[in-house]
């Protein structure tokens, strides 16, 4: 048993050597949106009666239930402020669990460097374990990371603990459904996919289960993420809880070593369906329209479901705005029209930003072809240069605007459902679709950079980082206007509602088509980069 | 139409080719000429520059000196019409994870401009390819199988290999071999790198062989031939004398009751009757190296 493990300990090493930015980065990011949201729910609700309002408005509101739980102690401020931490965030840190644990498993077995790693002195075991050590570590350290942010908020300490260890047992439970999962797929964005599934099948079934009745639905005691939920932190602290997640981890584990230990080196426990002997596909389009649909039919159905939840709320989120300092806000990012029609402006201007990420990581296919060879391939055949890019960068910018266009819609029909009023879906399905040339400034962005500068495509993601995080947060810092004025986020028209600036729209739209030209033009002067 | 060293019938025609990546210098004022029809032997050792060689006359990289001319025109500025014409099989072959080979090998064909069904099944039966399993889940034999039959399905002009052998079996080499000859056949060009004197001398008309980013030796394989001795090793019951004096045969070492010595084609005969007179007990050959090659060459001139 003990040569299975051995080398262990290096492969531990060479894990956190391949993850010293990404780890750090993801975990601190984590934390820090724990201790922002306390501190802020503080500001906004000072009062113990405006939080019991705000509680009991959560608690009636069917959509609000379903997308973050219900609220057990309206009097208690840490419950109120973990609101969206309970199960959204604790599901963005499972697939961060889930992400890491393929990537040290399944992702390095298909790459082939398993191979080269198993050859050594390394037990059969130990891959794997140093996989979960890995993980099981940042889930830890991530927990004990959040307890100190909200400790740091003021909140009490018992529940900061308790919270913290709920995030810790739900990132350990999912990195052993991961570690399940690496073993059945034989491709990791297939393990990936299975994991996210697990994950969306956990979120949905104690939505259910939440809105079922008064009290825990026995569908989220079926789910990790509703047993985050039960762990009641800030309202009753209920330790026991975190039996389950740990009981399940203990569980699975052991089956995912198993199967490790019955199957062969690159196999899975599913075997690859044969694909057709003769193919359709005859042009660049075609081979990139393969290539993203799977993500842009995943993103499609994401983007309706949370687009018709948000749509649904905003009629009701009115009345949880009695605290002055939240009004602000909402006014802020949404202008000065009546607060329904701010909400709505701001979740599409959400919804805006969300949607730029699959744009940026869908034109990433061009750095991700190129380097894997494949675009050597089509190259080398009569496709010329700006026909291939050009397959890419229009898929990428078609998959944004057809995803603004369903959430528009989604959201249109959400509210127009909650209010009874059909006519709103139009005007919140073009307000939609004004958002979508600043979410192509990102994609563009991003061919700008491949074309120049192809190592540095995934400085893409950086801009989109740096963007966010000014738009979130540079008005608390006293950030320049000019730095904000960068993103692109910040021209869209402010819609739906009276008063909207038309002119930016058409700006960014130009400017997306600047960057595109200068990629383009770029590419076609350069050597394919290896 | 200029062709840089008027020689207008070649089909690829290089010369002073320079491309530097950094502060590396891949190639370095590289020569190369193939004619129509011929099969051209591309020899050198791995990170001698063969690769990025086919992939300047490819136009997926720019070169920064030299002239060239493929198929008369200019691989940069010309490449999509020119790769309507010819076909070619990288060295690192990577398939998508998600494609079926069957798939890769018709939407590669379409790309370059159709490619011809019957030729296609008779390929895959040829090199026994099933067309139906995931580009991930191919052995490198096989997706070197998927690049082989999409290219070579093709009808086109010129055909460039990279090192289209490694990770194919000895029959699968041998199927390979033959295709080539009917290609020849047909009057098409191939340019073929490899680093297996063996496959080139099996295959080529003429080689041309480049170290470190220069041509050193380039002609037919006749011409070539003083290069291509065998090494051959051997025990003996008895070891007789005069072994180094026979014709063509070189570098003879005595030890004990082993034997070892390069020999040229010619000096083989003379050499088999004097070990089986000295009563072999086993007997090895093996085609010297590149890098022995080289050595030898550069020691001898």
């Amino acid at each position: 048993m003990n040569s299975d493990l051995t080398g262990t300990t290096v492969l531990v090493r060479l894990a956190l050597r391949r993850d010293r930015l990404l780890i750090p980065i993801w975990i601190g990011l984590s934390a820090a949106m724990v201790w922002f949201s306390a501190s802020a729910t503080v500001d906004l609700y000072p009062t113990s009666a405006s939080r019991i309002e705000a509680a009991n408005m959560i608690n009636s509101t069917a959509s609000l239930v379903a997308l973050y739980g219900r609220i057990y102690d309206p009097t208690s401020l840490g419950a109120l402020s973990m609101t969206k931490m309970t199960a959204v965030y604790a599901s963005l840190v499972s697939i961060l669990m889930v992400m890491l644990v393929v990537r040290h498993t399944r992702a390095e077995e298909e790459a082939g460097r398993l191979e080269l790693v198993g050859s050594g002195v390394v037990g059969r075991a130990a891959p794997m374990t140093a996989a979960l050590l890995v993980v099981g570590g940042a889930s830890c350290v991530l927990g004990l990371l959040a307890a100190a942010g909200l400790l740091a908020a003021g909140l009490p300490v018992i529940g900061s603990l308790v919270f913290g260890a709920g995030w810790a047992a739900t990132g350990l439970c999912f990195s052993a459904v991961a570690a399940v999962a690496a073993q059945v797929t034989t491709g990791s964005r297939a393990a990936n996919g299975l994991g996210f599934t697990v994950i969306a099948l956990a979120y949905g079934a104690r939505a259910i289960g939440d809105l079922a009745e008064e009290g825990p639905g026995w569908l989220s005691w079926l789910s990790p993420i509703g047993w985050n939920q039960q762990v009641r932190a800030f309202a009753g602290d209920r330790w026991s809880v975190l039996v389950l997640p740990l009981a399940a981890t203990a569980l699975l584990m052991p089956v995912a070593f198993i199967l490790r230990r019955r199957r062969d080196l690159g196999s899975g426990l599913l075997r690859d369906r044969p694909g057709p002997a003769a193919g359709a596909l005859s042009s660049p389009v075609g081979l990139a329209w393969r290539l993203q649909r799977p993500l842009l039919v995943a993103w499609t159905a994401g983007s309706a479901v949370m687009a018709f939840l948000m749509g649904s709320i905003a009629n009701n989120v009115v009345g949880l705005l009695d605290s002055p300092a939240m009004k602000d806000i909402i006014q802020q990012l949404g202008g000065k029209q009546g607060l329904t029609d701010a909400f709505l402006a701001a979740v599409l201007g959400l919804v805006s930003t969300i949607i730029a990420a699959y744009g940026i990581s869908a034109v990433g296919r061009l750095r991700t072809e190129e380097s894997a060879g494949h675009a050597e391939s089509v190259l080398a055949t009569a496709t010329p240069r700006i026909g291939w890019a050009a397959s890419h960068w229009l898929l990428a910018l078609a998959g944004v605007a057809w995803l603004m266009l369903v959430a528009g819609v989604a959201t249109g029909m959400g509210h127009a459902l909650a209010i009874g009023e059909p006519g709103q879906v139009l005007p919140i399905t073009v307000a939609a679709l004004a958002r979508i040339p600043a979410a192509w400034v990102m994609v563009s962005l991003v061919v700008a950079l491949w074309g120049v500068w192809p190592h540095a495509t995934g400085l893409g993601w950086g801009a989109y980082a740096a963007f966010i995080v000014v738009g979130e947060f540079g008005q608390l810092w006293g950030v320049p206007q000019w730095v904000m004025d960068l993103s692109p986020f910040s021209h869209s028209p402010v819609l739906p509602g009276p008063h909207a600036e038309l002119a930016g729209m058409v700006w960014l739209a130009v400017i997306a088509g600047a960057f595109i030209a200068v990629g383009s033009v770029a590419f076609r002067h350069r050597d394919l980069a290896g | 139409m200029n062709a840089p060293s008027g020689n207008p019938s070649a089909v690829i025609d290089v010369v002073g080719l320079v491309k530097s990546f950094g502060r590396a210098k891949a190639l370095n004022g590289l020569n190369l000429s193939v004619a129509r029809g011929e099969v051209h032997g591309f020899l050198g050792p791995n990170g001698a520059g063969k690769t990025t060689t086919l992939r300047i006359l490819l136009g997926l990289l720019r070169a920064d000196a030299g002239k060239m001319r493929v198929l008369g025109g200019d691989p940069w500025l010309d490449a999509v019409d020119l790769h309507r014409r010819l076909a070619y099989v990288p060295g690192d072959v990577a398939l998508w994870p998600t494609l079926s080979g069957g798939e890769v090998i018709d939407l590669l064909g379409r790309l370059r401009g159709g490619l011809d069904p019957q030729r296609r099944d008779s390929l895959l039966e040829r090199f026994e390819l099933d067309p139906t399993k995931k580009g991930r889940t191919y052995s490198k034999g096989n997706r070197q199988k998927v690049a082989l039959v999409a290219a070579l399905a093709s009808d086109v002009e010129l055909l460039l290999l990279d090192e289209p052998t490694l990770g194919l079996d000895p029959l699968m080499e041998e199927q390979f071999r033959e295709y080539i000859n009917e290609v020849r056949g047909d009057g098409r060009t191939v340019l073929l790198s490899s680093h297996t004197l063996s496959e080139v001398e099996a295959l080529c008309d003429r080689v041309t062989i480049i170290r470190e980013g220069v041509v050193v030796e380039t002609g037919t394989m006749a011409q070539l031939r003083h290069l291509a001795l065998t090494a051959v090793s051997a025990d003996l019951a008895n070891v007789p004398d005069g072994l180094a004096d026979l014709p063509g045969v070189h570098d003879v070492v005595v030890q004990g009751q082993r034997i070892s010595a390069s020999v040229e084609a010619k000096g083989m005969p003379a050499l088999m009757a004097a070990l089986s007179a000295g009563g072999v007990t086993a007997l090895t050959s093996a085609p010297p190296t590149l890098e022995e090659l080289f050595l030898r060459h550069y020691r001898e001139t």
